[in-house]
């Protein structure tokens, strides 16, 4: 673009607004002097400050995909009740901060009334009683051009299903659930309780044309894992040694001339036991339980249903506290795949070779003496 | 009979609805049309739902790779998006995401928020995303003229709002909610973030490395912001010291709470007893490894101790391409007072080190584990600590420094012979 004279509001790299202008008083009076939180009643978290001061945080699952004019909603409620100020946590949810107690009711009414997000996604560990929160997730079909399934849809399709524990709080422990499209991973759900992976399973077909037009050939072939990409110099193009391909994609990441989407063969890998926080255990690797099943929209049936025995299996059996890394570590890998009603087959072993997660003796997480 | 009949199974359930926010996306944004609102996308979330509807029947994506898109001065932040299905929704042939810095923490006030609401309901599809996976504000779908006079719209706020990061650059770094509203923080994340984000700028907004690099911070070891699993480094809060405690409010939670089954006998390292007829509990504190989980169960009896400062772990990342790696631990302890110098010393030295002999798209984990964390902790100039390992090496193939050996006569005897480690140089090479 031609350089121009600037207008006076011009300007660059000013950075995010500041977060402490748009924080609610309150905050801003107790920051950093905050003495205990006592979870209240599912979804609605009570803050007390070192000051006697009082906040009720009000949690709403959202789709993560919102209208402009449900933020707009959003708003005007948020005006309404908690002085113009609203916040999102890292997992999707909304919360409303408000002073009021007596308020309380009248807000989750006109939320779930009005934009038809539900309350909930809290847990409360001194009573050991969990809720189940919002399902961390990528685009999928909605704007991403590598996914081998949807997100949103089959997000909504397990959150039905789950709904129940997302309202309430009647799961032994804390359960994270991530949802990634590809194996590229946005999401970097690798470390869930459940994560949920798009894989594709036939690989790419060399569009010698668009290869040519579009690829730089050295960097697409060094770009697979597995050396099973070759450079036809010659010919100007690559070749792909089908046996040694594990459907990545990093290759039509480089290369838009090596499409490997086959709609009867994507499909999701589940993937279990994985945690990032360091209570008790030390943060720890999802493992993949069911290496594959199909894309089925709307609803994702065969999906939700393997969800569905993984959690509950768990849910049913966990005792209080445990997260399912705690929980199979506790009972057995056989007693698991027993208990969850699921299959154990030789795509299960690992073959690829050794990752740098379990090749390292260094320490992951902060569990330190001094 | 409906033009989207697959997607209109997706209301089905009590679980908040896509599809719906989409629809309402699509009727308001004909509404704002006919009430004469200037909107330069029209027809686009209609569009949009109509492409997913073909996705839903195909099975698989109709976006294309995108192109360079961008704004004015940065290289990134703009994510380009292509319909391959450009006859049938043309309102969605161009369909580029924009990635908004969100402030730290996700606060936000009303008048915020309406005012960006308000620029996307002129320049775009009118859908976003309440958050990226990254923490970013992510504004759906716009073509590529409008990009720049959006921007252009952003920057005349009040307050104004900024573009995050893309591509091989720093990502917008996010933390958690912090010493905002939660008493376990043990250093404050959300100024951290802030200020580490107004300090990079420039490597924010302009991709110039080997890939993607992300800060995350958390203000305890329970990393609300997942960052030990995906930050390339992760700042985690954590204390020296002893666990305070407050043994009146313990004797509060003694009434209803079994400290022994769920506290004492939780604990990994078994380092807390309780006395059950004084109500009272005592901590072995050189035992405790902090993980959290007594803190967790009675945040009102038990705070994290007072000397507090952080852990960062270094290299975390998805599987691509060598496989996924949760952070490494590279500097144990770094007091709160410290945090902001120290972070920024550290990144700068990975920085260099990391763009001078990392291979394109290799994250700063994969080069760690290809040349060792020995290589690593000379580039941050980080002394071995224990606490950086689960256990010492188990083979004895250890490299040696010059300086750790001593000159041999026999060794010696055989320099002098001639006898070398090669008989030839490279080019310019000193041997």
């Amino acid at each position: 673009m031609q350089q121009q004279e600037k207008p006076p509001w011009w300007k660059t790299d000013f950075g995010p607004p500041y977060f402490k202008d748009l924080m609610h008083p309150v905050l801003k009076k107790n920051y950093g002097k905050w003495a205990y939180h006592e979870v209240i009643r599912p979804g609605v978290i009570k803050r007390v400050a070192e000051s006697g001061d009082v906040v009720y945080v009000v949690r709403f699952g959202t789709p993560r995909l919102i209208s402009i004019y449900t933020i707009r909603e959003l708003c005007d409620i948020a005006d309404k009740y908690c002085d113009g100020y609203l916040r999102w946590t890292s997992r999707h949810n909304v919360e409303f901060i408000l002073t009021d107690e007596s308020k309380i009711d009248d807000l989750i009414k006109e939320v779930e009334e009005k934009v038809g997000f539900p309350c909930g996604g809290t847990w409360d560990t001194p009573k050991g009683k969990y809720g189940l929160t919002n399902i961390i997730h990528t685009q999928g079909w909605i704007h991403c051009h590598t996914p081998a399934i949807d997100a949103s849809g089959i997000v909504k399709a397990i959150m039905d299903e789950l709904y129940e524990y997302f309202v309430d709080m009647k799961l032994p422990g804390l359960c994270r659930i991530s949802l990634a499209c590809c194996a590229n991973m946005c999401g970097a759900v690798h470390a869930s309780d459940i994560s949920i992976v798009g894989i594709h399973r036939t690989p790419p077909l060399v569009d010698d044309d668009a290869v040519r037009r579009m690829c730089e050939l050295p960097s697409t072939a060094a770009a697979c894992p597995t050396a099973a990409i070759k450079v036809k110099a010659k010919e100007k193009t690559l070749e792909v040694d089908g046996e040694k391909c594990m459907y990545c994609g990093n290759c039509y990441t480089m290369c838009p001339g090596m499409p490997l989407f086959d709609p009867e063969n994507d499909g999701a890998a589940i993937l279990c036991a994985g945690k990032v926080s360091d209570a008790r255990h030390p943060p720890e690797l999802s493992k993949v339980v069911v290496p594959w099943v199909p894309n089925e929209p709307p609803r994702w049936p065969t999906l939700v249903e393997k969800i569905k025995q993984i959690f509950m299996a768990w849910a049913n059996n966990a005792k209080k506290h445990e997260r399912m890394v705690e929980f199979i570590e506790r009972i057995g890998w056989e007693r698991f795949f027993e208990l969850a009603g699921l299959e154990f087959s030789w795509h299960l072993i690992d073959d690829f070779r050794i990752p740098p997660f379990m090749y390292a003796s260094y320490r992951v997480g902060t569990q330190f003496r001094w | 009979m409906s033009e989207t009949p697959l997607l209109d199974q997706i209301p089905d359930g009590p679980w908040p609805s896509f599809v719906k926010e989409i629809k309402k996306t699509a009727e308001l944004q004909d509404k704002a049309v006919a009430e004469g609102k200037d909107i330069k996308m029209p027809g686009s979330a209609r569009a949009l739902l109509k492409q997913i509807e073909i996705s839903y029947k195909d099975k698989k994506t109709h976006w294309k790779h995108g192109g360079i898109v961008s704004v004015v001065g940065y290289g990134g932040g703009v994510i380009g998006r292509y319909s391959d299905l450009e006859d049938i929704v043309p309102e969605v042939h161009h369909f580029h995401t924009i990635r908004v810095n969100m402030p730290s923490g996700w606060f936000y006030s009303t008048k915020a928020l309406r005012q960006l609401m308000d620029v996307w309901e002129k320049w775009g599809s009118g859908i976003t995303n309440f958050h990226g996976s990254t923490g970013d504000i992510i504004l759906l779908g716009t073509k590529s003229e409008y990009l720049q006079p959006c921007f252009e719209d952003m920057m005349k706020l009040d307050p104004p709002f900024d573009i995050g990061g893309s591509g091989s650059d720093l990502r917008t770094p996010s933390a958690c909610m912090g010493p905002a509203l939660c008493e376990f923080a043990c250093y404050d994340t959300l100024q951290i973030c802030h200020d580490i984000t107004m300090e990079f700028q420039n490597e924010l907004h302009r991709p110039m490395w080997p890939y993607k690099f992300k800060f995350k911070f958390s203000g305890c070891p329970n990393d609300c912001v997942a960052a030990k699993a995906r930050a390339d480094c992760a700042v985690i809060g954590t204390w020296k010291g002893e666990i305070q405690i407050d043994q009146d409010a313990v004797k509060e939670y003694a009434e209803w709470m079994d400290i022994e089954e769920e506290v004492v006998k939780l604990c990994p390292t078994g380092a807390i007893s309780y006395d059950a007829e004084k109500k009272e509990i005592k901590i072995d504190n050189s035992n405790c490894v902090r993980c959290m989980h007594c803190i967790n169960k009675m945040p009102k009896a038990l705070k994290p101790g007072k000397e507090r400062g952080a852990t960062v772990l270094i290299g975390a990342k998805a599987p691509f391409v060598e496989g996924a790696i949760i952070g490494w631990v590279a500097v144990p302890f770094i007091p709160a007072d410290e945090l902001f110098d120290t972070l920024c010393e550290i990144a700068e030295k990975i920085w260099e080190w990391w763009d001078d002999i990392g291979k394109f798209r290799e994250r700063v984990g994969e080069l760690i584990w290809r040349r060792g964390i020995g290589e690593f902790l000379n580039v941050i100039g980080q002394e071995a600590d224990v606490r950086m390992i689960k256990h010492p090496r188990t083979n004895p193939f250890m490299f040696f420094k010059e300086e750790e050996l001593v000159e041999s006569e026999v060794v010696k005897k055989l320099k002098e012979r001639g006898m070398k480690w090669r008989s030839f140089e490279y080019e310019g090479e000193e041997i």
